[in-house]
């Protein structure tokens, strides 16, 4: 088997290398990379981070005094965003000091990995206040579970249920809709919203190409109609706020037929069913397939190495570990060192790590993911952000990304000495050009700005 | 850096770099009169924007009860929409869009699609964007592959997207560039030159460099005005009214420079309307205002350059025709287009109505597609930007041939 050097162990599997990581690691990162995988996954240990529910109950009890306060005249239209605000400070800075600082960097880019799957975007309301318990919640501890687990984890979760509208969605024969006499013909106010049904089937499981029909989509959509959040407001309030509730008054009933087959209607649990089948189809494996082999081999990844992931997904019945250990023994995952061009996250991420740069929660720390155009957990759309190099290697962004370089250089001045460095942070990647102009940088703080503007750091 | 000294920049970086890449840059072609004054600008509405909302069509029998109490009031009526042709007529939040109807500056066309039938929104933006019948079919944009056809003396920089990165739409063969402003300060011309060497033997990056140094010295013989109109890498999608003005005041600096790109290219969000869609208030009608707000101060800015411009505003698909269980609309298919700007031969609606009773809708839920959206960029990019014909046959829109370019959109 080629060997897996520490180099692409640390900066494409992991999230860059902190100074030693390479030496540590040794001959061969795919021992490295493994022992990282046996282990429970890693918590976040912040007391000050709220779960989902007492987020979202609070949430909902200041909206009720906004509406009352409101009906009183008093000016409260910013009490809901100064609440939520902080929370995704907190979250959101909690997140990147997690990635700067862990030794399981492979296990945090994984997570990372699953987050933007199963994306959801803080441009809308609640989700900011929510985004970061989601992950930690519905995406972290089953990073090195299995894919059904996290699956069903996540499209349950308060957070996906608001994002995609489910809460609200309503079945035309559900006991609300006849007790309300909405059944008329031409009347619409009340009934299904296929948002998440259509995402969970496009984005999260099958991939569009799937094999589903919009059919499929309105049966599954109206399958999981039901599947709420409790304490909002209306018919909405009832259940412990913050929470999932399954609501059956809402729950249209019947056996529906998705992808062919049929779901007597077991409440609850016919959404959770239709979830595990679609966990297991062969679709599913071949879409999680690719992405994987798109995010750790290339941009265009070579068709065996998705048809390899995709057989390893489907043999051990989506046990993720074993799909990593498959990935990580592909001769194609290391070959072409650099094939990867760095999201604006992965570049500020791999500096703050090659740097030892601390993540001051008192001067911005989130400010670089600001400037780059990669605000943590707003990809604006539940597909998450893009992962090739034409989606983030636009002219302007290379400026941005040379131009916060050398503000960090400016700050550090000669505290870093950029020659020493890169060799620890680049391995073999680093060139003798590269090295040549860091070591004949006019300035320790331009040194600096090389190191990070070099083509080698610029992708993994 | 000023605007003067970063271009001599570039010409020294090119002798520096060894290479002949910058060479075309140190002798900016000046724009010859025509056919290359004429400036486009693309507005991709990410989301997919009710087109029945957008232009409702008020005399259609269906759409009354279709919409519920979502339908808009005809013109005329508390509310009502705008008036276009007595049949259709604009939301009533598109007021400067209603009045460049009026002067004969608008084309709205109706029941429009691109060749993309199913109802994933990234797909569709993708076969939007691809100018092929299918998602994922090319990796370029048909306004770059058109670009590379256009006549004329070849530009440095032939268009350029607001924006860090480069949408799909402008990717391909032909020179473009990316602009947003910066929060921080620039390089200093050492440091500057010391990446561009170390970018030497980097194709991708010494290009993307160079380009990036090319629209910074524009938008710095802009003046200030620019380097403070738009947020960095700040999404438009929750934004206030003011959001859209400042992406379009940048648009127009680069386009009123008489060198610079002929095309610019800006994307908005937020036009996924799954649940509290509104009418003629709420939250589409606050998007509607934004945008609408947003294209007035792009005709303000540009001033006497409007008379050479049109701006075409394209979204990936439409929604559905009547409303949904939560008080908004799912993923359709035909949606409106706008075409507006001084170079349109305006004052129109262009639409084969297909009407909305169940047995009219696409699939028995959606407006159905009568005119192909690539007849109508055919027909622009031909008479607008002067596109050999069959180089929009043969590269910017293959296998498009039952797609005739629409004639008579662009004032001769």
């Amino acid at each position: 088997m080629q060997q897996l050097s520490s180099t692409i162990a640390a900066n494409r599997f992991g999230l860059g290398a902190r100074p030693g990581e390479l030496a540590s690691i040794g001959g061969d990162g795919r021992d490295w990379l493994r022992a990282q995988l046996t282990r429970a996954p890693p918590v976040i240990a912040d007391a000050q981070l709220a779960s989902s529910a007492q987020v979202l109950g609070q949430a909902f009890a200041l909206q009720r005094e906004i509406q009352q306060a409101r009906r009183s005249g008093a000016d409260v239209q910013q009490k809901l965003p100064q609440f939520i605000k902080p929370i995704y400070t907190s979250e959101a800075t909690a997140r990147f000091q997690q990635a700067v600082l862990t030794d399981r960097p492979f296990v945090e880019r994984l997570i990372q990995f699953w987050s933007n799957h199963f994306a959801v975007s803080v441009d809308k309301q609640y989700l900011a206040g929510l985004a970061g318990s989601f992950e930690r919640e519905a995406i972290r501890p089953y990073v090195l579970g299995n894919f059904g687990d996290m699956l069903v984890a996540a499209e349950m979760h308060p957070a996906m249920l608001l994002y995609l509208d489910n809460h609200l969605s309503v079945g035309p024969h559900s006991n609300v809709a006849i007790k309300a006499g909405l059944r008329q013909r031409g009347d619409r106010r009340i009934g299904i919203n296929e948002n998440l049904g259509r995402e969970i089937l496009e984005l999260h499981t099958l991939g569009v190409g799937g094999g589903y029909t919009q059919a499929d989509v309105t049966s599954f959509a109206t399958v999981i109609t039901g599947w709420s959040v409790g304490g909002g407001n209306g018919v909405f309030a009832s259940g412990p706020p913050g929470r999932f509730v399954f609501r059956p008054d809402i729950h249209e009933p019947g056996t529906r037929t998705v992808l062919g087959r049929h779901y007597p209607d077991s409440g609850y649990g016919q959404g959770v069913e239709v979830l595990n089948d679609l966990a297991q189809h062969p679709s599913t494996a071949r879409h999680i397939a690719t992405k994987l082999a798109r995010h750790f081999i290339a941009d265009d990844p070579p068709p065996a190495a998705v048809e390899c992931l995709a057989q390893a997904f489907t043999e051990f019945g989506g046990d993720l570990p074993s799909v990593y250990r498959t990935l990580i023994d592909m001769r194609e995952a290391c070959e072409q060192p650099l094939a990867k061009y760095k999201t604006p996250s992965d570049f500020i991420v791999s500096s703050y790590r090659g740097l030892s740069l601390p993540v001051d929660a008192a001067h911005g720390p989130l400010a670089p993911f600001d400037l780059l155009g990669q605000r943590t957990w707003q990809p604006g759309s539940p597909a998450g952000w893009p992962d090739r190099s034409a989606d983030w290697d636009g002219a302007s962004a290379l400026l941005k990304r040379l131009e916060w370089a050398d503000a960090v250089g400016g700050r550090l001045g000669s505290r870093r000495n950029a020659a020493e460095l890169a060799p620890q942070l680049l391995g073999a990647n680093l060139t003798g050009a590269t090295g040549t102009a860091i070591g004949r940088a006019a300035s320790a703080q331009q040194a600096v700005t090389l190191l990070l503007a070099a083509p080698e750091f610029m992708r993994r | 850096m000023s605007g003067m000294r970063r271009r001599e920049f570039l010409g020294l970086g090119a002798l520096a770099a060894g290479g002949a890449l910058l060479t075309s840059s140190v002798t900016l072609a000046r724009a010859p009169a025509d056919p290359r004054r004429s400036r486009f600008v693309l507005v991709i509405l990410r989301g997919a924007l009710d087109g029945l909302a957008a232009v409702p069509p008020c005399g259609d029998r269906d759409y009354g009860h279709l919409r519920g109490e979502f339908a808009l009031r005809a013109p005329g009526e508390a509310k009502g929409a705008l008036p276009l042709n007595g049949f259709f007529g604009l939301h009533p939040s598109l007021g400067f869009l209603g009045q460049s109807y009026a002067a004969r500056e608008l084309i709205v066309f109706h029941a429009v699609a691109s060749p993309y039938r199913e109802r994933s929104h990234f797909d569709g933006q993708d076969v939007l964007e691809n100018g092929t019948t299918q998602a994922h079919a090319a990796q370029t944009g048909w306004l770059n592959r058109a670009l590379a056809q256009a006549p004329g003396e070849r530009r440095r920089e032939a268009g350029v997207a607001l924006g860090q990165n480069v949408p799909l739409v402008m990717r391909g063969p032909a020179e473009v560039t990316s602009w947003s402003p910066s929060k921080l300060s620039g390089l200093d011309d050492d440091t500057l030159a010391r990446i561009t060497d170390l970018y030497a033997r980097d194709p991708l990056l010494s290009l993307r460099l160079v380009d990036a140094l090319m629209a910074d010295s524009i938008a710095a013989e802009q003046g200030g005005a620019m380097a403070q109109s738009m947020t960095a890498g700040q999404s438009t999608a929750a934004a206030p009214a003011g959001a859209y003005a400042e992406t379009v005041r940048a648009a127009a600096g680069f386009l009123r420079q008489e060198d610079g790109p002929q095309v610019a290219v800006f994307d908005t969000t937020g036009w996924d309307t799954h649940a509290n869609e509104g009418a003629a208030e709420g939250q589409l009608a606050g998007r509607l205002a934004a945008l609408d707000k947003g294209l007035a101060t792009l005709k303000e800015q540009l001033g006497p350059v409007w008379k050479d411009t049109a701006v075409l505003l394209v979204t990936e698909f439409g929604r559905t025709a009547a409303i949904n269980g939560t008080r908004g609309t799912d993923h359709g298919t035909a949606t409106m287009a706008f075409l507006l700007g001084g170079a349109v031969a305006g004052g129109r609606v262009i639409a084969d109505w297909p009407g909305l009773s169940s047995r009219a809708l696409y699939q028995g839920r959606d407006l159905m597609p009568t005119l192909d959206l690539r007849c109508v960029l055919k027909g622009v990019m031909a008479e607008h930007l002067q596109i050999p014909a069959r180089a929009l046959e043969a590269t910017v829109f293959a296998d498009s041939a039952r797609a005739r370019a629409l004639r008579g959109l662009i004032r001769s």
